[in-house]
């Protein structure tokens, strides 16, 4: 039976609850919500003088309505070291959601640390290190003083080249503007560390460099935007499942027609329909069955290309628009360089791009129509362009970004209403940091440079290689392999002599040993190896302010205390800035000790204030209290002034025609088709029947740290899936559910088969960076030429390994789409 | 989103028919302090015994409207032909479940194709063959089921449900 809670009622938020602000920590889209505490021996009634609502809960509540919540949105935690209640419920008041919640961001409350309710019992509450031959819980300045004393020490023989870091680098949960200005500023000011990463891939760098390179930030619109616009052309992203409320409540408006007010009123001088979408993905995913409900079938193009085509289809849309004379010819004469040299460069046939990417030639002319051809009148025709990981993660990366952004630049589609191109986001941005120059470009491939023995002691900050990096089975090997020595040593003396601690770990780490610092929300599995565990607090546990896709910058107050002795990570970066301080100056360096000055802070106001209120664009007019003035809606950045009690931001990038490169000028690029450009990617292709394509659900998307003890989610996906043409699976004689092996020359991973009819032959989809199977593990070393990683072109085999297992057998493997009539 | 306007009516409607409930007027009591008395309460609700129907009311993969535990709490029973974990009758295959979502709380439809209940306000989909397991949605729940008890005389009756219903902070108002 699918898991039940057997919960009947829940208590009754009281009038005059305790209301604070948040916004979702989980994904890019940061949908409002409130959290609402009180007292534990209080409860409201149903009377309309007895709850917050004001209203007689006696009677059944309408649908859609704010005036109920879940099971998953409640539960009693700590709050001033005090048992409360707690409700954390979409607000309807928020434009970004409207009072929708998702099932990931709806289970807010559920996924706190609760003693009382024994949920998230996983979460770290003490510094824990290896000692005695296990992790063992300590204070901080214990843990603090060796973690200092080791970094300090290869510091000492190797330089800071010899400090590996991986640390987030956005927004939202482990993450934040307080929380990488605090490791910014220690990483990149007192130090100037090389030799880093970002939590998703294996060096540091833009995964967008190339619209940055053009002048074109990639977070350019506004979610309105989705509602104006005549056509959206969305590349490589799934965004029912990922951006679900960004997608329900800004996109399926336009596809239903119900934001036709909204475009007469808003762009008088021009003809409107309810707008239509072309989707770029080689799967048939749940968006594209949404779309096909909402908008009828004649108004969704999906476009299923051969895996890892897209640059091809953009060259060839790119010459067909210019050639109709559909592109913004003021534009490009006034606020752009290099269009005639990119488009002689990059001209592809309708023809050609059919034959690569396996489209009809119909279909590409169709794509371009929808996207440029003007409207009645001769009005120029709006289309949003959206990308995410189908093209960030996908082949040729760098250039295929650069093709995509060129298309919507020529039509004359960044910075005007109904258009943008914007990647769609994961998590939400929160980047403030001292400049990042000193670690050029190309960045250091951390990953590779750890397997091949570099670096001698590591700092992990809420990341998982184990579960979310490439080449993953052999990155495991060797990280094991190198951690594990340094384990040995630390057995064979007494922790507490801690002269001879540091000497044995120094020793193996002169052996090829490595020294793992893990700090983080909960033990990960790179955290097997690590050596200390330093505990954090998330967001709602600690002040968080975060931006999300269309840079809507907000506040979540701190609604609960943070689990033991755990700590914001911007205070626990500068308590390692503070003992590196002392144990440099202890051995005499005080100039270099000096540069671990200004780590001075006591809260995460301390660290926002010094960081993004004296060093981000705008900064200056945004504080705490300002921005708790502003709500859950907030203002999108950057902000230019303060007036009335206000916030001044800005709807939109670029509606001046001023870009961001020289000159304010963007530049077209040169980016031509080069078929799978990472090495090894056409081999493995030729040698491996199944393509393993892979990416995210919606029951799981940027919660699974906590979501994996989560009976919910658990319940429902003990084991990622795998989408399979059920012609396939009666081939390898598979039954829906049945646990199967994926593998290749990189290594091998598991997945339970769902059968999938809307799958094609050989083309397989893989939950991505599940912790019961990691399909990392089965992606090649191959990245383009600036270190990005390349999932989605991943190719191998499939067999069995068992029929379907027990804790599996009670789930449904029927469509995941609503039926169509 | 306004677009779901219908949808709410819809939902408004459903909830309305035999419920009787009036508009909440404003709360113009004053509370007055009472003597501190501890009330006695229960740990779970009483969940009524309500006679849905009888297993000669069903046809085979067909719902049957019904409503639990009062009026404004509609469902359906179905007989599915094949006997499933939670199933009641002789042949184990009757299942009663809310068919309102959980989500936000539109009325569901049956889709007799493949046994499961589908939302049309956000498209999540409940297998019924499953004890409701969400296939596919935003729900951060499975869909409330009905425990169900059928006597000798096949007379279905709902004693219980196993999760919250949508729209209401007790499943017994």
């Amino acid at each position: 039976m699918a898991f039940k809670r057997h919960i009947d009622r829940l208590p009754i938020i009281p009038a005059g609850a305790k209301e604070q602000i948040v916004t979702c920590h989980f994904c890019i889209v940061g949908c409002g919500y409130h959290a609402y505490s009180w007292p534990v021996n209080k409860q409201g009634g149903t009377d309309p003088s007895e709850n917050v609502f004001g209203v007689d809960l006696s009677v059944q509540q309408d649908a859609d309505t704010s005036n109920w919540y879940a099971p998953s949105m409640y539960n009693i935690v700590k709050q001033d070291g005090k048992d409360v209640h707690l409700v954390i419920k979409p607000d309807p008041g928020c434009e970004v959601n409207s009072g929708l919640g998702s099932i990931r961001g709806a289970r807010m409350a559920e996924l706190s640390y609760s003693k009382a309710r024994l949920t998230q019992q996983q979460r770290l509450t003490d510094p824990m290190v290896w000692r005695y031959g296990q992790m063992q819980p300590t204070s901080w300045d214990d843990a603090l003083d060796l973690v200092a004393r080791v970094t300090a020490a290869v510091i000492d023989d190797q330089g800071e080249d010899g400090l590996f870091v991986s640390a987030f680098d956005h927004g939202g949960a482990g993450g934040g503007y307080e929380n990488t200005w605090g490791t910014g500023k220690l990483y990149f000011g007192a130090m100037k560390v090389k030799n880093i990463r970002i939590h998703n891939r294996p060096a540091y760098n833009s995964e967008v460099h190339a619209t940055r390179d053009m002048g074109i930030g990639e977070l350019n619109n506004c979610y309105e935007d989705a509602e104006l616009a005549d056509t959206i052309f969305a590349v490589g992203t799934n965004s029912l499942e990922t951006q679900t409320n960004y997608f329900l409540n800004h996109w399926v408006p336009n596809l239903r027609g119900s934001s036709m007010d909204k475009k007469q009123e808003q762009l008088q001088d021009e003809p409107h329909a309810p707008g239509r979408i072309v989707i770029v993905d080689p799967r048939r995913t749940v968006t594209v069955n949404a779309a096909e409900v909402e908008a009828g079938k004649d108004n969704v193009l999906h476009l299923a290309i051969n895996s890892g085509t897209d640059l091809a289809l953009f060259n060839a849309l790119f010459t067909y628009v210019a050639d109709q004379g559909w592109i913004d010819k003021d534009l490009i004469a006034n606020s752009t360089t290099g269009f005639d040299e990119a488009l002689a460069a990059n001209r592809m046939t309708v023809e050609e791009a059919a034959e690569i990417t396996g489209l009809a030639t119909a279909d590409i002319i169709k794509a371009a129509e929808w996207i440029a051809q003007p409207k009645e009148g001769d009005k120029r025709r709006r289309t949003m362009f959206a990308y995410e990981k189908g093209l960030i993660w996908g082949n040729d990366n760098y250039r295929t970004n650069a093709a995509l952004a060129a298309l919507a630049l020529a039509t004359g589609n960044v910075g005007q209403p109904g258009g943008g191109c914007v990647r769609m986001g994961g998590h939400q941005e929160g980047y403030v940091r001292p400049s990042d120059a000193h670690v050029g470009r190309p960045a250091a491939y951390v990953d590779q440079l750890l397997i091949s023995g570099k670096g001698g002691v590591h700092h992990i900050w809420a990341c998982d290689h184990y579960k979310t990096t490439l080449n993953a089975m052999e990155f495991k090997r060797v990280y094991k392999e190198r951690t594990d020595k340094v384990k040995d040593a630390m057995l064979s003396v007494p922790y507490g002599d801690r002269d001879a601690m540091v000497a044995a770990i120094v020793a193996a780490i002169k052996d090829g040993g490595l020294f793992s610092v893990d700090v983080d929300i909960v033990p990960t599995k790179i955290g097997q190896a690590a050596h200390v565990w330093l505990p954090a607090a998330t967001s709602g546990e600690m002040h968080l302010t975060s931006m999300n896709g269309e840079r809507r910058m907000r506040l979540t107050d701190k609604y609960m205390d943070a689990p033991g002795q755990a700590l914001p990570d911007c205070i626990i970066a500068a308590r390692i800035a503070n003992n590196l301080e002392r144990v440099f100056r202890e051995t005499g360096n005080d100039a270099y000790a000096d540069q671990f000055k200004g780590f001075d802070w006591q809260t995460e106001e301390d660290a926002f204030m010094d960081g993004y209120h004296q060093n981000a664009g705008g900064g200056e007019f945004v504080t705490y209290e300002r921005l708790r003035a502003m709500g859950t809606n907030g203002f999108q950045e950057p902000a230019t002034g303060f007036e009335d009690g206000k916030i001044i931001g800005t709807k939109r990038l670029y509606s001046d025609g001023k870009f961001g490169g020289k000159d304010g000028k963007a530049t077209f690029m040169a980016t031509e088709w080069r078929g799978l450009q990472a090495e090894g990617k056409q081999a493995e292709k030729g040698k491996w029947p199944f393509l393993i394509n892979n990416g995210r659900a919606n029951h799981v998307w940027q919660s699974a740290y906590l979501d994996q003890e989560e009976e919910l989610v658990q319940d429902r996906f003990p084991y990622p899936y795998i989408e399979m043409n059920p012609d396939d699976m009666t081939e390898l004689g598979l039954s829906q559910g049945d646990l199967v092996e994926v593998y290749n020359d990189n290594g091998s991973t598991q997945a339970m088969a769902w059968p999938t009819p809307s799958a094609r032959k050989k083309e397989s989809f893989m939950l991505f960076g599940y912790p019961s199977g990691v399909q990392g593990n089965v992606v090649s070393a191959g990245v383009n030429e600036f270190i990005i990683p390349n999932y989605k072109q991943t190719w191998g085999a499939i067999r069995k390994i068992s029929s379907i297992p027990g804790n599996a057998a009670h789930l449904s493997f029927k469509s995941q789409e609503y039926p169509q009539s | 989103m306004a677009s779901c306007e219908k949808l709410v009516d819809m939902g408004r409607r459903q909830f309305l028919r035999g419920a009787g409930i009036g508009v909440a007027s404003a709360a113009t009591a004053t509370v007055v302090a009472q003597p501190a008395q501890a009330a006695p309460g229960q740990a779970l609700v009483n969940y009524p015994a309500n006679r849905l129907g009888n297993v000669s009311d069903l046809i085979l993969n067909e719902p049957l409207d019904v409503s639990y535990p009062d009026d404004s709490a509609p469902g359906v029973l179905i007989k599915l032909g094949t006997k499933v974990e939670g199933g009641a009758g002789p042949d184990g295959d009757i299942v009663g479940f809310s068919t309102i979502c959980p989500h936000k709380g539109f009325p569901m439809s049956f889709d007799a194709n493949d046994k499961t209940l589908n939302c049309p306000g956000h498209y999540s989909r409940f297998d019924c063959e499953k004890g409701g397991q969400q296939v596919w949605g935003h729900a951060t729940q499975n869909l409330p089921q009905y425990i169900l008890r059928v006597d000798d005389k096949g007379d279905i009756y709902a004693e219980g449900l196993d999760e919250l219903l949508y729209g209401r902070l007790s499943n017994v108002l």
